[in-house]
Formats: structure tokens, C-alpha cells, sequence
């Protein structure tokens, strides 16, 4: 493959002939993914106003440990170290994390908008040096599959939620067994519906559900899964802004109606 | 009729710069036509590589005001003529003159990819049996037209100049429609870990966003390519599952 490149050059950081605003789609990612983030983080560590009578924030859900009736193996544990504030969110939430970090879209994106790797397309880079995805660290992004794994498990564990949030303590007795309908319900019903949506078209499914077969019309139900995965993977950049925003929305709705700043309105 | 000023890069491989040239513009016209009429005005030195005017020789890739395009498909109606239009030759390409680079490099890369290896043949005729919905997937691939821009426009050839390591989105494209074909046999894994630089994508989706043909370049055939490399190298627990059960590769399956 040799090729004499020393007549091509670099151009400088930014530097480029593009005329439209090419800055602008970097710039906005850069502020979501940060405000998501900062926010998340936020939100993990404060270990209050997670949930709202039937309601659990997606970002301490599922709760293994915690001062809840949504927890699993009751409160703090003992081996928790006391020097880390406790956190039923931060035993969790890096499995998500881990997910969106590795998620093919995003790792686009996020090298556009955070390491200028590059700026945008044909547009000069800070950089001369590359290492691309072959290396370390990037090279780790290689286990994206196995976060999917661990998001799949989140997703019925999420579904669960949304169907709790249809039954109210009404009688005050602690058992949650009337059947009801609030604004919470259907926030977390979306959550499930745009997060399903997301993690359905991700790229290593679609390859682990039948694009790593280079013949499906021996296999219908192969086929149709790939095709049907296929079809979420189209519009994946769409969910995974979807679902990024609506799991933020849900934790800051359950939020302010455990602080009283918002009252949960319900339907029926 | 409009006048509208050009910028077109003029040089070689020494040197060059841009010089501005103004030519009258119609309704209907592309920049090829542009440059066309630039030429036969007041540069017939100007040297621009074309064919057939339709976008599917892939001949006159070059960058339109910044952006890499084929000449003959833009309309000067979608761009702003109220500023001067820049015309430059690819730039991950070594420059000949004016418009015209030196893109034998893609066809020393392509020699080096393992051709197609089918199977045995189905039938005593010396035929193969295959059903549409297989091929369907490569079919997209095979849309290419060779015009370059993905691999003009990708920032590991463009800005970090690994011509010797990384054979670009084009050929990436070929190899997965070898790889992904029903009939083929031949294992590219290790070439496309090792010498081809899959790694080296980071996803940027540009080539995507260039290709005249649509052709969805990161999403159908990149990633694709990169998990059948974690497939074979990344992902312990599927190889430690491929080795007790003993499946067989998943592209080799019918």
C-alpha cells in the first residue's frame, strides 16, 4: 500500500473552507452530554427525592440496597466503605453509563464534540498524532456488547417500574394495590417505550441477533428479528437522544413531586 | 444569467493557490458545467478529471466550497453564489495538477484484499443456489462508484495521512461485501484487525454523509466489519462458548 502522502498536509485546528455552521451540531452535543452528566452524577449522589409513593427514579432503579420498599436486600450494607457517601444509584448506574460510553452513535459523537477527533467532517483537527479505536484505551470500546448484555437486564427491571407506577397505596396501607393511572405512570411508561427503543437498535445486537450470519432465509425467526432490529437501528441516533433526555426528565419529575415542588396529577 | 466568482485551485505539487475566475452561470447548471465553461473561457490549462456527467463514473470528486462532492451533481442552485465558490482538488490525495490528484493509491489497496472465495458449488452445472433476501445486503455495496469522497473526506486519511495502515471507508465497503456474501468463504478478519485498520475508525460518520450513492457506509458495512472482528478477538466468553460447543464461524453457516 505505500503511497508518498508528503505532499499532503494538515490543516489546523478549525481550519476549513465549510461555510455553513458546522460548529453548531459539536457544540450542542458538548452541552447536553455535559449537563446530562453533570446532572446524573448530581442526582446519584444525593440519595433523596428517588422516588415518589409508587414511583422510583430510572436512576436507582434497579435498588439493591437502600431506605426504600422498592429495595431488594433492605438498607445500606455493611461492607459499603465508610469513607464513600452510599448510594443505591451508584451501584448501578455505571452499567447504563457504561452502555451509552461505548454505544457506537454516541463514541461518534462524543469524539466530535470532546476531543475535536475530528471537529466536525473536513474540518481541521488539534491533533497530529492518532490512535483511533485500535489501542488503548479505546480499544476498550471493543465490549460494548457486554454492557448491551447488562442493559437488556435493566430494561425488564425498568418495565417492572412502569408497571408498579400503575398501582397506588391508596388505602395508606403500604400494599400498592389499587389500579390507577397518574402523570408519573405514563412518564415511565415513555421511559420504557424511548429506552426499548434504544437499546433494540443497538449496533451489536443487530449483529448478535443475525448480522453476523450471511444467510438468514434459512432461519425466519433469525430474520425477522435482524430485520425488526434493523429498523430501530435506523433511527438510533433519534432514540438515543430520546431516551437520554426522558430518563433525565423521569428522575427530575419524581423528583420535584417527592419535593413538593410538582403534584403528580392523577388521571383515574 | 448570473455572474458568479469562483476560487479554483490552481498548482501542483510544489506549489499552488487559489485564483479567482468569474463566468456566467444559468439555471440548471452544475459546478462541472461551471468549471467547464472557466476552462474554455480563461483557463484552458486547467486540468479537472471527468466522464459521464452523471454521477456514476465517480471521475470529478473534488470540494465544493469545503465539503467533498462530485462536481457534476452539485447544483450551483443549492449553493450561495453571492459569495465566491471554492473548487479544490481531494485532500487525501497526492495533488497532480489544479483538480486532479493522484488516487492509484485505492487500487494498490484494493490488489491487496482477498478476492472472493466461493463454495463448492450447489449443482453438478456448476451453480450455486441463493436466495435474494441473502444477497440483499451486499447488493447496497455494490452501488459504489469509485469517486473517492469517503476516503477524501475521512480524518484518518485526510488529516493523519495513515495511507499505509488504514485502507479507508471505500474498501471497507468492498471487503463487507465480500465478507457478508452467502457464497463466500475466505476469513478477512485478521487482515482487517491487522494490517487494514478497522480500529482505526472512530465512527465519525462522514463517509456516510458524502456518498453520492447513499450507500450507509458506517452503519451497514464499518460496524458490521468491526463486531465480527470483536467476535473473533474481543469478546472472551463467545470464544470460550465457540470452543466448547464447537459452532462454526456464523458466516459460514447456510
Amino acid at each position: 500500500m505505500a503511497q508518498d502522502v508528503s505532499g499532503l498536509t494538515q490543516r489546523s485546528w478549525g481550519e476549513t473552507l465549510r461555510r455553513d455552521k458546522w460548529w453548531v451540531t459539536p457544540l450542542v452535543v458538548f452541552l447536553i452530554l455535559s449537563s446530562f452528566i453533570t446532572y446524573a452524577t448530581w442526582a446519584a449522589f444525593q440519595n433523596a427525592h428517588f422516588e415518589f409513593a409508587n414511583y422510583l427514579s430510572p436512576f436507582y432503579s434497579p435498588m439493591l440496597w437502600g431506605d426504600s420498599h422498592h429495595s431488594w436486600f433492605g438498607g445500606k450494607p455493611g461492607w459499603w466503605p465508610g469513607f464513600l457517601p452510599f448510594s443505591p444509584a451508584l451501584l448501578i448506574l455505571p452499567f447504563p453509563a457504561g452502555f451509552r460510553m461505548t454505544c457506537y452513535y454516541y463514541r461518534g459523537a462524543y469524539y466530535k464534540a470532546f476531543w475535536a477527533d475530528p471537529p466536525a467532517c473536513s474540518v481541521g483537527e488539534p491533533r497530529k498524532s492518532y490512535l483511533g479505536e485500535r489501542y488503548f484505551p479505546l480499544v476498550l470500546q471493543n465490549i460494548h456488547r457486554y454492557f448491551f448484555y447488562f442493559a437488556l437486564i435493566f430494561l425488564v427491571f425498568l418495565t417492572h417500574d412502569a408497571y408498579l407506577g400503575f398501582w397506588f397505596d391508596d388505602d395508606g396501607d403500604g400494599s400498592f394495590s389499587n389500579f390507577g393511572i397518574g402523570v408519573g405512570t405514563i412518564v415511565l411508561c415513555i421511559n420504557i417505550v424511548l429506552l426499548g427503543s434504544y437499546t433494540l437498535g443497538c449496533h451489536s445486537l443487530r449483529h448478535l441477533i443475525g448480522g453476523a450470519w450471511n444467510t438468514l432465509s434459512n432461519a425466519p425467526i433469525r430474520s425477522k428479528c435482524y430485520t425488526c432490529v434493523s429498523r430501530f437501528n435506523h433511527g438510533h441516533m433519534r432514540w438515543a437522544w430520546l431516551s437520554l433526555f426522558w430518563v433525565a426528565f423521569s428522575d427530575i419529575y419524581i423528583r420535584l413531586c417527592s419535593m413538593g415542588i410538582w403534584h403528580d396529577f392523577r388521571i383515574f | 444569467m448570473a455572474n458568479v466568482t469562483f476560487k479554483i485551485w490552481r498548482g501542483d505539487k510544489q506549489a499552488g493557490d487559489f485564483q479567482e475566475y468569474q463566468t456566467d452561470v444559468s439555471e440548471g447548471m452544475v459546478v462541472l458545467d461551471a468549471v467547464h465553461r472557466i476552462q474554455a473561457d480563461h483557463a484552458n490549462d486547467l486540468a479537472c478529471r471527468w466522464n459521464c456527467k452523471a454521477g456514476k463514473c465517480g471521475s470529478c470528486s473534488a470540494e465544493v466550497n469545503g465539503t467533498p462532492k462530485l462536481m457534476c451533481m452539485t447544483r450551483l442552485s443549492d449553493l450561495d453564489l453571492n459569495e465566491a465558490i471554492t473548487i479544490e482538488p481531494m485532500r487525501a490525495f497526492p495533488l497532480i495538477k489544479d483538480l486532479v490528484t493522484d488516487v492509484s493509491h485505492n487500487y494498490r489497496v484494493k490488489q491487496k484484499i482477498k478476492p472472493f472465495q466461493p463454495r463448492k458449488p450447489d449443482n453438478e452445472d456448476g451453480s450455486w443456489n441463493m436466495q435474494q433476501q441473502d444477497v440483499e445486503r451486499v447488493q447496497e455495496f455494490r452501488k459504489c462508484i469509485e469517486c473517492f469522497l469517503c476516503q477524501d473526506v475521512c480524518h484518518v486519511l485526510r488529516d493523519h495521512h495513515k495511507h499505509e495502515d488504514f485502507i479507508g471507508p471505500r474498501f471497507f465497503v468492498y471487503t463487507a461485501a465480500l465478507e457478508m456474501h452467502p457464497l463466500d468463504e475466505a476469513d478477512r478478519l485478521e487482515d482487517l484487525k491487522e494490517t487494514q485498520g478497522v480500529g482505526y475508525c472512530n465512527i465519525t460518520k462522514c463517509c456516510t454523509k458524502v456518498c453520492p450513492e447513499n450507500i450507509t457506509i458506517t452503519d451497514n458495512a464499518i460496524i458490521p466489519l468491526k463486531e465480527r472482528v470483536v467476535d473473533e478477538y474481543y469478546d472472551p466468553i463467545k470464544k470460550i462458548v465457540k470452543t466448547l460447543f464447537s459452532i462454526g464461524k456464523p458466516k459460514n453457516k447456510s
